[in-house]
């Protein structure tokens, strides 16, 4: 099992690295294009700014090597929202692996929502054997709307997409890696895809 | 429904933790890292690891400390004291750090928090503030609470979260090792100041003083430290209880 991190610069990525390991799984960090396409499995980290994780993305190529991969993508947090149409962050054009539109929490809650929220509406094999309102931690302004790839929902200001597949691709706005238990069963259950 | 966090909060000194640990099942209540996993365990929400060691040997080792958790507790942690540079963060984060706390140095030269929040994002820029209230007036003070200042807890709050902090703690100088409860009104007040997450702390000594802070302080999560680490408290006893008052938490 040959397991990638996309390291294109865009925050704490030793976290998940860290996970796998408590798994039992060596992840490699890089971002070069050819052991990441050679990869069973890819990891689509990101946390920090939105505009400016797209344009390291650019600079490297990889804006357009993602959407090509055929193994199972992870996109995390940042990572999942830039795999969206767009983002408000920044008025960023995301890689529009998924169709839907990242918009900011409106300021009737306090933004960021920060700490365990729960999760609901649960479909994908990504989150087999993980029960209704099961909790996972979440740091972030913006969400992806309610949409037809959602394979989770969690509810903050509006109902919004917390998780989301498009055939080989998916993305997550929780962090398995800081999850305790439920979510190191999410990395384990994405490793068995 | 996002729930209200539990978070305790480790002193560190030279990579060992320093108020006086009494925990059952640990090899070694010294090794913040054997801590930290308990605490995981026993379902805090987050930690918070403080270092005050005044040495660049204590940094190096906080580092390391650091990288320990990252690699073996599964919840977010946040790292705070002597921090005030960019270069500080970023090793920081790059050793796994989730988020990481500023205070004096963002007093002395506010800047930092534009510049941290603008690097990294404002997701882990927590601006601790400690205040105290002299004559109804809330003011900033520094280096753990010795230094006052001129400048108002409130107006400072503000001012940080415009800069783009993502997170406040508040430590009430008045409250803190009291154990009479959290700074209730004052954090109320910040609530309806800043747009941002606030962390309550300094006073915690029983389970009613986490019901108050929540209902009457408004707080988005609290913060103790002795309480936990003597078991005077159990975080599961804790969360427990305050569902039952009808507040949301992770159980």
């Amino acid at each position: 099992m040959k397991i990638v991190i996309i390291n294109y610069g865009a925050g704490n990525i030793k976290s998940i690295q860290f996970a796998f390991k408590r798994l039992g799984f060596e992840a490699l960090l890089t971002n070069n294009p050819e052991e990441i396409k050679a990869a069973d499995k890819v990891i689509f980290p990101g946390v920090g700014e939105a505009s400016s994780a797209m344009q390291k993305l650019k600079e490297s190529g990889l804006d357009h090597l993602i959407p090509q991969l055929k193994q199972p993508v992870l996109g995390i947090c940042l990572g999942m929202q830039l795999m969206c149409k767009s983002t408000e962050e920044g008025h960023t054009k995301g890689l529009a692996i998924f169709d839907v539109d990242v918009k900011r929490f409106s300021n009737t809650v306090k933004v960021p929502q920060m700490g365990w929220n729960t999760i609901n509406n649960l479909q994908s094999d990504l989150l087999k054997d993980i029960k209704e309102n099961e909790f996972m931690y979440l740091v972030h302004s913006f969400y992806a709307e309610q949409c037809k790839d959602a394979i989770a929902t969690t509810t903050y200001d509006v109902e919004y997409a917390s998780a989301l597949q498009k055939d080989n691709f998916y993305g997550v706005q929780f962090h398995p890696e800081k999850s305790s238990l439920a979510g190191e069963q999410i990395l384990r259950n994405f490793i068995n895809l | 429904m996002l729930t209200k966090r539990i978070i305790p909060c480790l002193d560190i000194k030279n990579g060992r933790t320093v108020k006086g640990v009494n925990f059952v099942n640990l090899r070694d209540a010294g090794d913040p890292v054997e801590l930290a996993k308990q605490y995981a365990v026993k379902g805090a929400d987050e930690l918070v690891f403080l270092d005050i060691s005044a040495t660049l040997e204590g940094r190096k080792t906080m580092i390391e400390m650091v990288l320990k958790v990252a690699e073996q507790v599964n919840i977010p942690f946040t790292v705070g004291g002597g921090i005030s540079s960019v270069e500080d963060v970023d090793v920081l984060l790059k050793s796994g750090a989730d988020k990481i706390s500023v205070n004096s140095s963002a007093v002395k030269r506010p800047e930092l928090v534009n510049e941290l929040s603008s690097k990294f994002g404002s997701q882990c820029v927590v601006v601790a503030i400690d205040a105290k209230q002299v004559n109804g007036q809330w003011k900033v003070h520094l280096a753990g609470g010795s230094i006052p200042t001129e400048l108002d807890l409130f107006d400072w709050a503000k001012e940080v979260e415009t800069r783009g902090a993502g997170e406040i703690l508040f430590t009430s100088m008045n409250n803190d090792g009291t154990k009479n409860g959290f700074a209730n009104e004052a954090l109320a007040k910040l609530s309806e100041t800043v747009n941002i997450p606030i962390i309550a702390s300094g006073g915690a000594g029983t389970i009613q003083h986490f019901t108050d802070t929540f209902k009457e302080g408004k707080a988005d999560a609290a913060l103790a430290a002795s309480v936990f680490h003597f078991g005077e408290i159990e975080i599961k006893n804790l969360k427990e209880e305050l569902k039952q008052k009808g507040i949301s938490v992770r159980l």
